[in-house]
């Protein structure tokens, strides 16, 4: 791989105020881009910054002031959507929850897009294998008998039970980090088996049994070896590895 | 609509462009609509179980085994022909024996199996990996139930 520089253009002036204090980044991007090369490539961007800025905004600057081949997925820049999972300095994490400061902006941050899933172009990976494993798993209300005239109440307790779980925002950074999953991409993923985890533990839904015995399958949580890679991913902070845990645990207490 | 081709990424970029793009290299043996799922049976959940509970059991076995061998009464400098010979005359320590070799043996390889699953790449690879190991564990396990119910103290 070769390591191509690209300065920022003298003329390119910061047009925010002058009182924030920048400082000077480099910015190593894995690029790929199937039309040019099959080889991907570390490109470093040399940009300013404010510290308390946050990766996707210096993602931002690149493609919008640099070089605007740069292709990364983005929606909400909130933490909410889960677009822009990628990794960074060598973990999975979102690019819009980190700021350039808690990352060490001394060194240059590198820029990748998540393993195990296949490139398309620069940081967009195919997610389809991924949504592929969540629908699998069947994540919707399965209930049966007729449909109740009001909502489907729930004791504050049997809410709390899969409480940690209902925060997934398929970002698929859980299931890009598992050593499983990359050399296995039938595994179902962190991602799937936790979103089966809300279902299977909610008190309304009655379809449990049906999502255990696909989870009970080859490819399913008895592959999970505890890494725990999974839950230092989480950028929602949701104890994955555990809830894996607890769907094992789950079947085994169900099938004795 | 013309795809911007002026972007050198690498040295060798000539080969490829809109009309030759490069090949996509799909991740290893990726989950699909049409990915098999036919393997609905409880044979993982065992394999699961059965690794934790021979595990406990192992502990005592393997720490007793090694105490008793190596450590306790004189230790390894008594270890010889009439030693074993004194031991298996029980059928304590007959069965102590047989149990220890079956689960560490099983134990052993579902590990590898495990470590195949997990590391094997291709399907062929992955198969004769299994068989090597299958046959290898069945030679050694049959071969030591032989010896401890065969064994003869007046052997000459």
């Amino acid at each position: 791989m070769s390591t191509a520089t690209v300065d920022q253009p003298a003329d390119a002036a910061p047009a925010a105020a002058p009182s924030v204090d920048r400082i000077a980044i480099t910015v190593r991007v894995r690029r790929f881009n199937p039309e040019v090369s099959a080889e991907s490539a570390w490109v470093d961007y040399q940009i300013e910054m404010d510290p308390k800025e946050r990766v996707l905004d210096a993602l931002h600057k690149i493609k919008w002031e640099i070089d605007g081949t740069l292709t990364f997925r983005r929606s909400c820049a909130h933490g909410i959507c889960g677009s822009d999972a990628m990794r960074i300095n060598g973990r999975n994490r979102l690019a819009c929850k980190t700021l350039i400061k808690d990352i060490n902006p001394d060194k240059p941050i590198t820029v990748e897009p998540i393993k195990g899933l296949t490139v398309l172009k620069d940081l967009v990976v195919d997610m389809e294998p991924f949504f592929q494993a969540y629908r699998d798993v069947m994540p919707f209300l399965i209930t049966t008998g007729n449909e109740p005239t009001r909502e489907r109440r729930q004791s504050a307790k049997d809410r709390e039970r899969f409480d940690d779980t209902t925060k997934c925002i398929l970002c698929a950074a859980c299931t890009s980090s598992c050593p499983v999953f990359w050399n296995d991409g039938q595994y179902f993923g962190p991602a799937a088996i936790v979103n089966a985890h809300r279902f299977i533990f909610d008190s309304r839904d009655e379809g449990g049994e049906q999502r255990l015995e696909i989870l009970n399958e080859q490819e399913g949580v008895w592959r999970c070896r505890t890494t725990f890679n999974c839950t230092d991913a989480c950028p929602r902070g949701i104890e994955v590895t555990k809830a894996i845990q607890e769907v094992k645990r789950a079947l085994i207490t169900r099938r004795f | 609509m013309s795809v911007e081709s002026s972007v050198d990424l690498t040295a060798s970029s000539a080969a490829y462009g809109p009309d030759n793009p490069a090949p996509v290299i799909e991740p290893p043996r990726a989950r699909t609509k049409r990915t098999p799922r036919n393997r609905r049976t409880n044979f993982e959940m065992h394999a699961w179980l059965f690794m934790r509970l021979s595990g406990i059991v192992l502990v005592v076995l393997v720490i007793g085994h090694l105490l008793i061998q190596l450590v306790l009464d004189g230790g390894v400098s008594r270890i010889g022909f009439a030693f074993v010979a004194g031991r298996w005359a029980s059928p304590f320590w007959q069965v102590w024996d047989l149990l220890m070799l079956w689960l560490a043996m099983i134990h052993g390889t579902n590990g590898m199996r495990t470590v195949i699953n997990d590391y094997a790449e291709r399907d062929n690879t992955r198969f004769w990996l299994k068989m090597l190991l299958y046959t290898a564990s069945v030679f050694t396990i049959l071969l030591g139930t032989l010896v401890i119910f065969t064994f003869d103290p007046n052997i000459r």
